[in-house]
């Protein structure tokens, strides 16, 4: 067991947001800029340091959900299932999968703090649409996590369509799960799996 | 000489238990997963001892050292696994790599007074992660199915191969002084598992289905590491 959850450290301190207007950043200053923001404010907050799981996820929710394209990962990780989804289901999907995520983030957060993130430069030319920025997660006494985003551009910033820590992609290591749950029951199955587990979880839920 | 043998006959049977293993339970599972019915079995059993055995001393252990203690005990057995590290990569003809995890070695081992300070980090030789496993896939040998083996958790079958020589070579089995080399074992195997323990939260969080949540996030992981952390992007079928 040991080794084998290491790589899933979810060093999550480094994810995106920025309340500023970030809508003309560069993607790996729009990383770095809210990085350095969400860091700052875990090292300063007692609360979240010691696991109050509400304020990590309304400091996940105002920060860094805007700058995440939560329908594109939530289409990814159904991959081949998406296309039969309804439009309606689809959104179930979307909202679920957000709430999902958010609060693996925030029980991130909660959980690790004495990282430090080093957000490598991108060389962006003025043609990409799509790009990868690179970040590490350095940690004492250990091996530096590797931390990458994908960004999309959109009318409205640069926004996060997947992150892999330590080449697991969060959104895409779902898609057995899901493809699993929907050959069983259908996608209506996997909405309801999605709802039970956001339920089941103590922590309160993360909506706007 | 005679302790190698032992050690490679000790990792052979392991290697033996896993093909027949491996031979036995091909009845349920997906392609992905042939194993599955097997895996999420032992998947079961590993978790269960850890809940009751190796977590709970894990987290006496963590809740009473503190930081910087346990980040020099991180170090030491860090140090040790470098040596291997280094080798692994000149394995995979990686030599200025190599050479550069046996700096790390040589510079902790003295300087950082036998690997409690990792001084060669912060002179800018970078730590890396490399074992046997890797090497077997950088050398073009495919993965194989995936495997849970007892005690030491998810593999493959290339990565199962990998940890018999992984075993087999850790400088800590050829401590002779017996009772100094299980406590060295002992405390390393809490140590790590201490240093876990953020990650065990997070997987909560996440997993839909713990087993599986753990199977792929590990494939995924492999297929990273033996690219250097620069796997081709699979396509997405959107």
């Amino acid at each position: 067991m040991k080794y084998a959850i290491s790589f899933i450290i979810g060093s999550i301190m480094s994810c995106v947001a920025t309340g500023v207007a970030a809508n003309n950043l560069a993607p790996d200053e729009l990383i770095r800029t809210v990085s350095a923001d969400v860091v700052e404010i875990v090292k300063a907050d007692k609360d979240i340091q010691s696991g109050n799981a509400r304020k990590a996820a309304d400091l996940v929710d105002k920060k860094v959900a805007p700058h995440f394209d939560f329908l594109r990962m939530t289409r990814l990780a159904l991959g081949r299932d998406w296309r039969q989804a309804s439009p309606v289901q689809q959104k179930a999907l979307a909202i679920e999968f957000q709430t999902l995520l958010v609060r693996t983030y925030s029980k991130a957060l909660t959980e690790y703090k004495n990282q430090t993130v080093d957000v490598k430069p991108l060389v962006l030319k003025a043609e990409d649409t799509d790009v990868k920025v690179r970040s590490e997660i350095k940690q004492p006494g250990a091996k530096a996590i590797q931390l990458d985003y994908y960004l999309q551009k959109s009318d409205t910033g640069w926004k996060v369509y997947d992150i892999e820590v330590a080449g697991i992609s969060l959104v895409t290591n779902y898609r057995e799960s899901f493809a699993t749950e929907v050959r069983n029951s259908g996608i209506d199955g996997l909405i309801k799996v999605l709802q039970t587990k956001n339920k089941s979880t103590e922590t309160v839920a993360v909506k706007k | 000489m005679k302790t190698i043998s032992v050690r490679f006959k000790s990792g052979a049977m392991l290697l033996l238990t896993v093909l027949v293993t491996a031979g036995c339970a091909t009845s349920s599972g997906s392609e992905k997963d042939p194993l599955e019915g097997y895996n999420r079995a032992m998947f079961a059993f590993n978790d269960g001892l850890d809940k009751v055995i190796l977590k709970p001393v894990a987290k006496g252990y963590d809740a009473v050292l503190p930081t910087p203690v346990r980040t020099g005990v991180t170090n030491f057995f860090g140090n040790i696994a470098d040596l291997f590290i280094g080798v692994n990569n000149l394995l995979q003809g990686k030599v200025s790599t190599g050479a550069g995890d046996l700096g790390r070695v040589a510079v902790n081992t003295t300087v950082g007074l036998l690997g409690v300070f990792d001084v060669a980090s912060s002179m800018g030789l970078e730590k890396h992660d490399e074992d046997f496993g890797q090497t077997f896939g950088r050398w073009g040998v495919g993965s194989g199915a995936y495997f849970v083996v007892p005690l030491f958790g998810p593999r493959t079958v290339r990565d199962t191969a990998g940890l018999v020589l992984d075993v087999a070579a850790d400088p800590v089995g050829y401590i002779d002084h017996i009772p100094t080399r299980n406590t060295l074992l002992a405390v390393r195997v809490v140590n790590d598992r201490a240093d876990l323990l953020p990650a065990d939260k997070v997987i909560e969080e996440a997993a839909l289905d713990k087993y599986s949540y753990v199977r792929d996030a590990y494939l995924q992981h492999r297929r990273s590491v033996i690219y250097d952390g620069n796997p081709p992007r699979k396509a997405e079928f959107e």
